[in-house]
C-alpha cells in the first residue's frame, strides 16, 4: 500500500517536468521531422509522404556547406583540445588554494555573454584596431592584416566560445586521475613523455571525449558568429535560417535541421556507448 | 507472557526473486538485550526494518507491547534506530539533533532543552551541544547517534551494527558503555552485528540468522555450549565437527562411533536412536588430549603442529580418516605433546547436533 | 627541473587567461571611449552609459530580460526541483526516458530547437514573443536544476530521511526539515546558471520573438551585425557586470554546500 502511495506521489512530482518535456521538447522536434517529409509548407494530415525534401539536399552547394561545417566543427574541436587540455592539465596539477580562484576564472567567460565576448575580439581584429597597431607600433608590418572575415577569425570566435567546454572535463578527468600511477611508470623506467603518453592520456581519455562531444556539437550550430566576425562564411546554421526566413521553404530546412540532430545525437550516442557518463552541470 | 515487548509473527520479506525472510518468528522481552547475529545478507538488517517500519514484511505480523503495529509507520511507532552509518543531520548542531525527535512530537523548547542535556550527559558529550556533526570523530557522532535515538524515550532501541566503523580499542569500550547504559536505562536493546564476539560479550539472548531464518536463539552459553546446527556451531567459537552413528544410548551418554574410534557424548539436550548420524561439535578450549587411552574415549590422533597462541597452546591433530582437529589448552609450550606424537582424544562438554530425532 | 615546469605551468596558464579575457577587457574598455569608432582613444567618457540610459528601447528590452530571466528560473526551479524528488532513486524505466527527452535541449544545437519552435508554434498557431520565449526559456533551464539537484538527491545518505521519519516525522516534514534544507544550494546554482544561460540566450529567442519583445542579447546582436556602436559596448560591460554578479553569488552559494559530513 505504502509502495503504491509513493508511486503515485513520484508520477505526481514529474507531472509538470514530463508536460514540459512533451509538449516542448519532443513535440516539436517530432513535428519538424514530420515536416520534413512533406512538401509545400507545414506539416497536415493529409500532406503526402515525401523523400524530397531531403533529395534536394543532395546538392552540390548544400552539400559542401555541410562539410564546410563538419571541417569548422572539427578544427574548431581539435585547436580546443591542443589549447585547452594542457590548461585542464596545468589546472589540475597546480597548489591547492589557487584552484578554486582559477576555477572561477574559467567558468566565468563561459557564463558571460558570448556575443559580448566576440564583439571583443572584432574589436580587437579589425582593420584599425589595437592589434593591428601594436603589430605596426613594433614595426612586424607596415599596413594593417586584414583579420575580419577569414577563417582563421572564424575559428578563433569558435574555439574562444567554446573552449571552456573543453578545458573542465579534461580538468575534471586529471584531478580525479590516480597520480601514483604515473609514478609507477616512471619507476618502472618510462620517460617523462612516455608516461604521458602511455599512462596519463589514455587515463583521462574519458574526460578528453567528454570535452570534444561538448565542443562538437555546438560548434555546427553556432551560426551567429560567422555572421558578425564578417567573411559571409556560409554555414549550416546560415544555411537553416536563410532556408526559414529568407527562402521560406519550411521543409527542406526541416530536413536539414533533421540532419543535424541525427548528427548531434550521433556523436552523444557515440560517446555514451564508448563509457562517457551524464555530460552534467559543472 | 505478560512482559513480552515485541513479538515477530510469522514475518516473511522477498526483494523481487530473492526471499530474505523465511517465517520468522521472535519474542523479545522488556528489558531484554537481543542480538541478531549473523553473517552479510542473512536478513538481519531487514528484520530491523521490519521492526521499526521502515519495510513492510510481505505476510505475518509485529506486535508491540501487544498491539499490531504492521500497518503502523515508522514515524507513529515507539520504536527508535541507531543507523550504521549514524545518519547525523549534517545541517543541524549536535544540540539540535538530539532534540529532533523532541520537537517532532511538540515538546516545547525548554523541556527539549532539558532533556537534550540529560541525554548529552548520558553519552558524556556535553560540551558539543554547538557542535556539527562534521567536526565529530567517527566514535563521537556515534554517541550522539545513541542520544539522540534515546532523547525520545521509545520502549526499543534498534542498533543496526553501530560499532561496526570504530576501531578495536573504541570498539571494546563502546561495547562496556552501551551494556552499562542499556542496564541503567532498562530499555529493551535490540543489536545487530556480525562479530560473534560482540554477541556474546553483550546480550541477554542471541538469534543466530542465517538465510532468513533464525538457526538458534539462546543465551550465550546456550549458543555457545549447546550449538544445535552445524551452521551455529561453526559461526561462533572454533570448534571440531565429528561425524558419527549412534552405537548405544546408556541413561544420558550416548556412545557414538565412526572410522576414527569410539567416543561418548552427553545426550541429555537430544534424543537419540541407536543407529543415526548425527554430528559432535567439540569446542577447541573442551578438547583435551592425553598421552594414554582415556575411559570411554577411543579417539587417537598424530599430532601435527603446535603452536603458541597468547596464553594458549594450540595443538593441531590428524585423525586416522584425515580429520583435522584443534585443542587449545593452557599449558607451557613445554608441557606440550610433539609432533608426532599420538594423542588420544576426549572431552566432557561437547554439544550434539544434527541427527533425524533432534529437533533443530 | 620542477622549478622549470612551475615556470612553464605558471606561463602557460596566464597567457591562456589573459588571451581569454582581453576580449572582454577590450569591451569594458571601449565602452569609456569618447570616441566613436575603437581605433583611436581619445579619452574617457561616460557618455554612452548615459545615452544608453535615455534609450528607451533599451530600457525595454533590459526588462524584458529580466522578467524572462526570472519566470524562467523560477519556473525551471520549480519543476525541475519537483521532478528531481520524483526521479531519484527510481528504478521506473519511463523515468529515464523522461530525462533523456527533458535533458535533450542540452545535446542538441539550439539553432535546431529554435528551429523546430518556430515551426511548431506558426502552424499551431500559438503567438510568438514573451509568452512564448518563457515558456521557450524554461524548457532549457530545467535540464539545468533539474541534473544538480538530482545529482544531490542522489548522493545524500538515504538513512538521513530514514532517521527522520524513525525519530517521528511523517513524510512531508521530513522533506521540509531535511530534504529541502540540503538540497537548497543545488536548487539556488542550478537556478543561478539557469538564469545566466536565459539572459545570455540569443538563438532561441531570436526565433520566438516578435517585434515588441526585445531582450538584450538580441539588441546586442542586431547591433554588432550592423557594425557595432559604443553603445553597445556599454550595454555588454553593463551584462556582463550584471552576469558577473550572478555567478559569483553562485559560487558563493556553491562553497556553502560543503555541510556535508566527510566520511571519517
Amino acid at each position: 500500500m505504502a509502495r503504491n502511495a509513493e508511486k503515485s506521489r513520484r508520477a505526481l512530482l514529474a507531472a509538470p517536468m514530463a508536460v514540459f518535456a512533451v509538449l516542448l521538447v519532443a513535440l516539436p522536434l517530432i513535428y519538424v521531422l514530420a515536416t520534413s517529409f512533406v512538401q509545400n509548407g507545414n506539416f497536415s494530415l493529409h500532406a503526402v509522404f515525401t523523400l524530397d525534401n531531403y533529395r534536394a539536399l543532395l546538392r552540390a552547394d548544400y552539400l559542401l556547406v555541410f562539410l564546410e561545417s563538419i571541417k569548422l566543427a572539427f578544427w574548431t574541436t581539435v585547436l580546443s583540445f591542443v589549447i585547452g587540455y594542457p590548461f585542464g592539465y596545468l589546472m589540475a596539477r597546480v597548489n591547492r588554494k589557487w584552484k578554486p580562484f582559477l576555477m572561477m576564472l574559467v567558468i566565468i567567460p563561459f557564463w558571460t555573454s558570448a556575443l559580448v565576448r566576440i564583439y571583443g575580439w572584432k574589436i580587437l581584429l579589425q582593420a584599425n584596431g589595437p592589434i593591428n597597431g601594436v603589430l605596426r607600433a613594433l614595426g612586424l608590418i607596415d599596413k594593417n592584416i586584414r583579420f575580419l572575415g577569414s577563417y582563421g577569425s572564424v575559428l578563433l570566435a569558435m574555439v574562444y566560445c567554446l573552449i571552456s567546454f573543453m578545458i573542465l572535463p579534461c580538468h575534471n578527468a586529471v584531478d580525479k586521475m590516480d597520480f601514483t600511477l604515473v609514478e609507477a611508470a616512471r619507476d618502472l623506467g618510462a620517460g617523462p613523455c612516455r608516461a604521458f603518453l602511455t599512462v596519463t592520456l589514455p587515463q583521462t581519455l574519458p574526460g578528453i571525449l567528454a570535452g570534444c562531444v561538448l565542443v562538437f556539437v555546438p560548434s555546427v550550430g553556432l551560426f551567429y558568429l560567422s555572421d558578425i566576425m564578417g567573411g559571409g562564411l556560409v554555414l549550416v546554421g546560415n544555411l537553416i535560417r536563410d532556408q526559414l526566413l529568407k527562402v521560406r521553404d519550411w521543409n527542406v530546412g526541416s530536413a536539414m535541421s533533421v540532419v543535424l540532430i541525427v548528427l548531434s545525437a550521433g556523436v552523444y550516442l557515440l560517446y555514451r556507448k564508448s563509457g562517457g557518463d551524464d555530460l552534467g552541470v559543472m | 507472557m505478560e512482559d513480552t515487548l515485541l513479538s515477530l509473527q510469522h514475518i516473511t520479506k522477498n526483494f523481487g526473486e530473492n526471499s530474505i525472510l523465511n517465517d520468522i518468528s521472535l519474542d523479545v522481552r522488556r528489558g531484554e538485550f537481543v542480538t541478531l547475529l549473523g553473517a552479510s545478507g542473512c536478513g538481519k538488517t531487514t528484520t530491523l526494518r521490519i521492526i521499526s517500519g521502515l519495510e513492510s514484511p510481505d505476510s505475518g505480523r509485529v506486535l508491540l507491547g501487544g498491539l499490531d503495529v504492521t500497518a503502523l509507520p515508522p514515524e507513529k511507532r515507539p520504536v527508535n534506530t541507531v543507523f550504521q552509518s549514524y545518519a547525523l543531520f549534517p545541517h543541524m548542531t549536535v544540540a539540535k539533533n538530539v532534540a529532533y525527535g523532541l520537537r517532532v512530537r511538540r515538546m516545547n523548547k525548554r523541556d527539549a532543552a532539558a532533556r537534550v542535556t540529560e541525554m548529552l550527559d548520558l553519552v558524556q558529550m556535553t560540551d558539543y551541544a554547538k557542535r556539527m556533526p562534521a567536526q565529530l570523530s567517527g566514535g563521537q557522532r556515534q554517541r550522539i547517534a545513541i542520544a539522540r535515538a534515546l532523547a525520545p524515550q521509545p520502549q526499543l532501541l534498534l542498533l543496526d551494527e553501530p560499532l561496526g566503523a570504530l576501531d578495536l580499542q573504541l570498539r571494546r569500550q563502546m561495547q562496556v558503555e552501551l551494556k552499562r547504559l542499556q542496564k541503567k536505562l532498562g530499555i529493551t536493546f535490540i543489536y545487530i552485528t556480525h562479530d560473534q564476539e560482540e554477541a556474546v560479550n553483550m546480550s541477554d539472548r542471541i538469534a543466530v540468522m542465517h538465510n532468513g531464518h533464525f538457526e538458534q536463539l539462546g543465551t550465550p552459553e546456550e549458543i555457545y555450549d549447546q550449538p544445535k546446527t552445524r551452521y551455529v556451531a561453526q559461526f561462533i567459537g572454533t570448534s571440531t565437527i565429528f561425524e558419527a552413528s549412534v552405537a548405544r544410548v546408556d541413561g544420558s551418554r550416548a556412545i557414538l562411533k565412526n572410522e576414527n574410534g569410539r567416543f561418548s557424548a552427553d545426550a541429555s539436550q537430544a534424543k537419540l536412536t541407536p543407529g543415526e548420524q548425527c554430528e559432535l561439535c567439540v569446542r577447541t578450549e573442551r578438547l583435551r588430549l592425553s598421552r594414554t587411552p582415556v575411559d570411554g574415549f577411543d579417539l587417537p590422533a598424530c599430532v601435527t603442529e603446535v603452536r603458541y597462541a597468547g596464553g594458549s597452546v594450540l595443538t593441531y591433530v590428524k585423525l586416522h580418516d584425515g580429520t583435522e582437529a584443534v585443542s587449545a589448552g593452557e599449558m607451557r609450550m613445554a608441557d606440550a605433546m610433539q609432533p608426532g606424537e599420538t594423542a588420544y582424544l576426549h572431552w566432557e562438554q561437547a554439544a550434539v547436533i544434527g541427527g533425524a530425532s533432534h529437533g533443530a | 627541473m620542477r622549478k622549470k615546469r612551475k615556470i612553464f605551468s605558471t606561463l602557460y596558464l596566464t597567457v591562456v587567461l589573459i588571451v581569454l579575457y582581453l576580449p572582454i577587457l577590450m569591451v569594458v574598455l571601449y565602452s569609456f571611449n569618447r570616441g566613436r569608432s575603437p581605433s583611436s582613444w581619445q579619452g574617457f567618457s561616460t557618455m554612452w552609459y548615459e545615452r544608453l540610459f535615455q534609450n528607451a528601447l533599451m530600457g525595454s528590452a533590459l526588462k524584458n530580460s529580466l522578467i524572462l530571466a526570472a519566470l524562467s528560473s523560477g519556473l525551471a526551479g520549480i519543476v525541475g526541483t519537483m521532478g528531481a524528488l520524483a526521479m531519484a532513486h527510481s528504478h521506473f524505466r519511463g523515468f529515464g526516458a523522461l530525462e533523456t527527452i527533458a535533458t535533450l535541449p542540452m545535446m542538441i544545437p539550439e539553432l535546431v530547437l529554435g528551429m523546430a519552435y518556430l515551426a511548431l508554434f506558426t502552424a499551431v498557431g500559438i503567438p510568438l514573443g514573451m509568452g512564448a520565449m518563457v515558456l521557450t526559456h524554461t524548457t532549457f533551464c530545467i535540464p539545468y536544476v533539474f541534473i544538480n539537484v538530482k545529482a544531490r538527491l542522489m548522493g545524500m545518505d538515504p538513512s538521513l530521511a530514514e532517521a527522520a521519519r524513525d525519530l517521528g516525522a511523517n513524510p512531508l516534514r521530513v522533506f521540509l526539515d531535511i530534504t529541502l534544507p540540503l538540497i537548497m544550494p543545488a536548487i539556488v546554482s542550478g537556478m543561478m546558471l539557469a538564469a545566466a544561460m536565459s539572459l545570455d540566450d540569443v538563438i532561441i529567442s531570436f526565433f520566438v520573438t516578435n517585434a515588441e519583445a526585445n531582450t538584450l542579447p538580441l539588441k546586442v546582436y542586431t547591433g554588432l551585425r550592423s557594425g557595432g556602436t559604443p553603445e553597445i559596448n556599454a550595454l555588454s560591460t553593463l551584462m556582463l557586470a550584471g552576469i558577473f554578479l550572478i555567478v559569483a553569488l553562485s559560487q558563493l552559494f556553491a562553497a556553502r554546500r560543503h555541510t556535508d559530513i566527510p566520511p571519517v
